[in-house]
């Protein structure tokens, strides 16, 4: 009984050292692009690796990285959230109000975001799952919705710095041993979405549903169940992004997080997440938000326009799925050799 | 015969969803014309043809695209682009009778650019044109910055805001009028209309039955990048103004109008008179809106739970339908 139970087991790890590799060369180039930057702007002015300019980036990369960490694991089962960016406006606003008339304390501010974007999220998880509606539609209209909440809320008003309380905004602008406590936060939650997706069945699953939806069904993963979990988990984090954005700028208003949606899809593909689900991982949508916030940074330094960033932020997405497609042909190409060979 | 019953078959639901939407349209407009002032009257006609024509002239090759199961993000930007570059040769000195059909050539150029990546190297469209959402609204802003050109030729610009004679018919809807009959000529009543249709039900079918999808998909990117040129060449002349965030988010809008109009999101399914309505009644009812002093803020709540319910309506009443008819068969 043991003998056969392992054989699957073994098999299915010669699979995944194929896919790791391909992931961890993903991972790894990354991270050479990221230096390479880093160097070249460096050299153009010493004072990009400063401390104060260091820790600038991981302000403005921390954000990102908690958001991009939540879309990964949409994209993983085929999905896609483009509501993220309202979710946030709407979550930080909620919370800003809430510190500043009610006077709640810190911590409950931030589980109230969090809830709130875990409502949000259970929203969107709720159409695309029992409405059978496409995620990009059914997010596009929620990106639509939550947008207008906020403004139906905030109206023209806005939460201004003096109105929250002192704590709070120390925790936004408060550093760790030279890290903001913001960028300290998103890596610790990036952290225990990996070891979550590359260590427990719940993560497995999310891959499986991803890769293929029917088979993942067939097999008994209780796609509904992993699904809702999937858009609750990027709602959250989305929501958990508000709070910190309340608490790094100090100022609210009705257009928080406009347009965030399309940095984050685009750190997510920069970062090696295939769009159309079943591979990819945090940790590289996570260097992917890193590089675009490295990029955003260096660029004031190497003298390019600011006008030029968007422009690169296109350019680097055609170039990540260009090069996704060229990979997987060819580890494909490769599999189908083995597979041959193994058959004679 | 049996492919024209299968057709019928087919459309059967279309034309219900078709019809709702028309209905709702007439309906709608009859009630604000009675109930909103100023609503009804000539001048606001104008005004609405006006608004609605850059959302009808993307969404007409918007139907076509997500109707062959791809999608075109990059719309909107491209008229940013398109508007930026004219601003840039108007500066240079160049007439603008020669701009105009060359801001077209660089939208059919973007848009080809497009349909290289996406039907020549088999990338996913919604990854592509978010990739080139960003690379040509980035390309705007290189090339205006946040300045705008505004000094646009009177005679031009008076004629896109003007109207026939002493009619009320705006200049503007003639050719939007036979723009939006050649591509419902071209969808209903072509092979290649056809093909549209069965590249977008079935790729694999469709290729075997001789369509060549892939050279179909990168021609109406083409064409949505050349839609989306003469949208630059409106909007520049409507506002009087060459700006790179010109357009900027309308595509949400497009995409919301098509699939609204009862064009099916995963391709195969739809119709161009509904996508039409669709365009009117979106723009009618912001109008309206604006008139009544609603914010327009509860028009994007609106938006956004209409793009919602025009997918989730059909889904809920086909579960619906299956139940009813499980039902039926268990006590038959």
């Amino acid at each position: 009984m043991t003998a056969l139970g392992e054989r699957p087991a073994a098999t299915a790890r010669t699979g995944s050292t194929a896919l790791d590799l391909v992931l961890r060369f993903r991972a790894l180039g990354l991270v050479l692009a990221l230096a390479a930057l880093v160097a070249a702007t460096t050299a153009v002015n010493a004072r990009f690796l400063s401390a104060q300019s260091l820790r600038d980036l991981l302000f403005a990369a921390a954000i990102t990285v908690l958001l991009a960490t939540g879309m990964t694991v949409v994209v993983l089962t085929r999905g896609i959230d483009l509501s993220v960016g309202s979710v946030l406006g709407l979550s930080a606003y909620l919370t800003g109000s809430l510190l500043s008339s009610v006077g709640v304390p810190v911590p409950l501010a931030i589980l109230t975001g969090l809830a709130v974007g875990a409502a949000c999220g259970t929203v969107n998880g709720a159409i695309v799952h029992f409405g059978r509606v496409p995620p990009l539609v059914a997010t596009l209209g929620t990106l639509y919705v939550f947008r207008g909440v906020v403004y139906f809320v905030a109206g023209g008003s806005r939460i201004n710095a003096s109105d929250l309380p002192g704590a709070f905004l120390d925790f936004g602008s408060g550093t760790v041993l030279g890290v903001p406590y913001l960028f300290a936060l998103a890596v610790a939650v990036l952290a225990v979405v990996a070891v979550f997706l590359s260590r427990y069945r719940s993560g497995r699953d999310l891959y499986a549903l991803g890769s293929n939806p029917e088979a993942a069904r067939l097999s008994g993963i209780p796609a509904g169940r992993r699904l809702m979990g999937a858009y609750v988990t990027c709602g959250a984090l989305a929501g958990l992004g508000g709070v910190l954005y309340a608490a790094r700028f100090g100022t609210v208003d009705a257009s928080a997080g406009y347009g965030l949606e399309l940095d984050i899809v685009a750190a997510v593909v920069v970062g090696g997440v295939a769009i159309f689900g079943g591979s990819g991982t945090v940790v590289g949508a996570g260097l992917g938000a890193l590089l675009l916030a490295v990029i955003n940074n260096a660029l004031p330094v190497l003298s390019v326009s600011q006008f030029w960033q968007q422009a690169i932020v296109g350019a680097l997405i055609l170039a990540a799925i260009a090069l996704d497609r060229l990979v997987g042909a060819r580890t494909a190409r490769a599999l189908r050799r083995k597979a041959a060979a193994d058959a004679d | 015969m049996p492919t024209r019953l299968r057709e019928s078959a087919l459309m059967r639901p279309l034309a219900t969803w078709d019809a709702a939407v028309i209905a709702a349209t007439a309906a709608f407009l009859i009630i604000a014309a009675a109930s909103v002032e100023h609503f009804g009257t000539a001048r606001n006609f104008g005004y609405i043809v006006l608004d609605l024509a850059p959302i009808l002239l993307l969404a007409l090759a918007m139907t076509l695209i997500v109707t062959t199961g791809e999608i075109d993000l990059s719309v909107a930007s491209t008229v940013g682009l398109t508007s930026a570059a004219m601003g840039v040769m108007w500066n240079a000195g160049i007439p603008l009778e020669t701009i105009m059909p060359a801001a077209v050539l660089l939208g059919a150029a973007l848009g080809a650019v497009n349909g290289l990546f996406t039907a020549g190297f088999g990338l996913p469209s919604l990854a592509v044109t978010i990739g080139t959402l960003a690379l040509y609204r980035g390309l705007s802003y290189v090339l205006l910055g946040d300045t705008a050109v505004a000094d646009w030729p009177r005679d031009f610009t008076s004629w896109t805001l003007g109207t026939i004679g002493e009619s009320p018919i705006p200049n503007v809807l003639i050719p939007l009028a036979a723009l939006a009959a050649v591509f419902g000529l071209v969808l209903h009543a072509t092979p290649v209309g056809r093909s549209v249709y069965a590249a977008g039900a079935s790729p694999v079918a469709a290729a075997y039955a001789g369509v060549p999808v892939r050279r179909l998909k990168f021609w109406l990117y083409v064409v949505s990048g050349s839609m989306a040129g003469l949208t630059g060449v409106f909007w520049t002349l409507r506002y009087s103004s060459a700006r790179a965030d010109n357009a900027f988010g309308l595509e949400l809008t497009v995409v919301a109008v098509v699939l609204l109009g009862g064009v099916s999101i995963f391709g195969g399914k739809g119709a161009l008179p509904g996508v039409l309505a669709a365009v009117v009644l979106l723009t009618a009812l912001q109008n309206a809106l604006r008139l009544a002093h609603v914010s327009t803020e509860a028009l994007t709540v609106v938006t956004g739970s209409l793009l919602i319910v025009a997918v989730l309506a059909p889904n809920l009443a086909a579960s619906a339908r299956r139940t009813l008819r499980a039902r039926r068969r268990r006590t038959a």
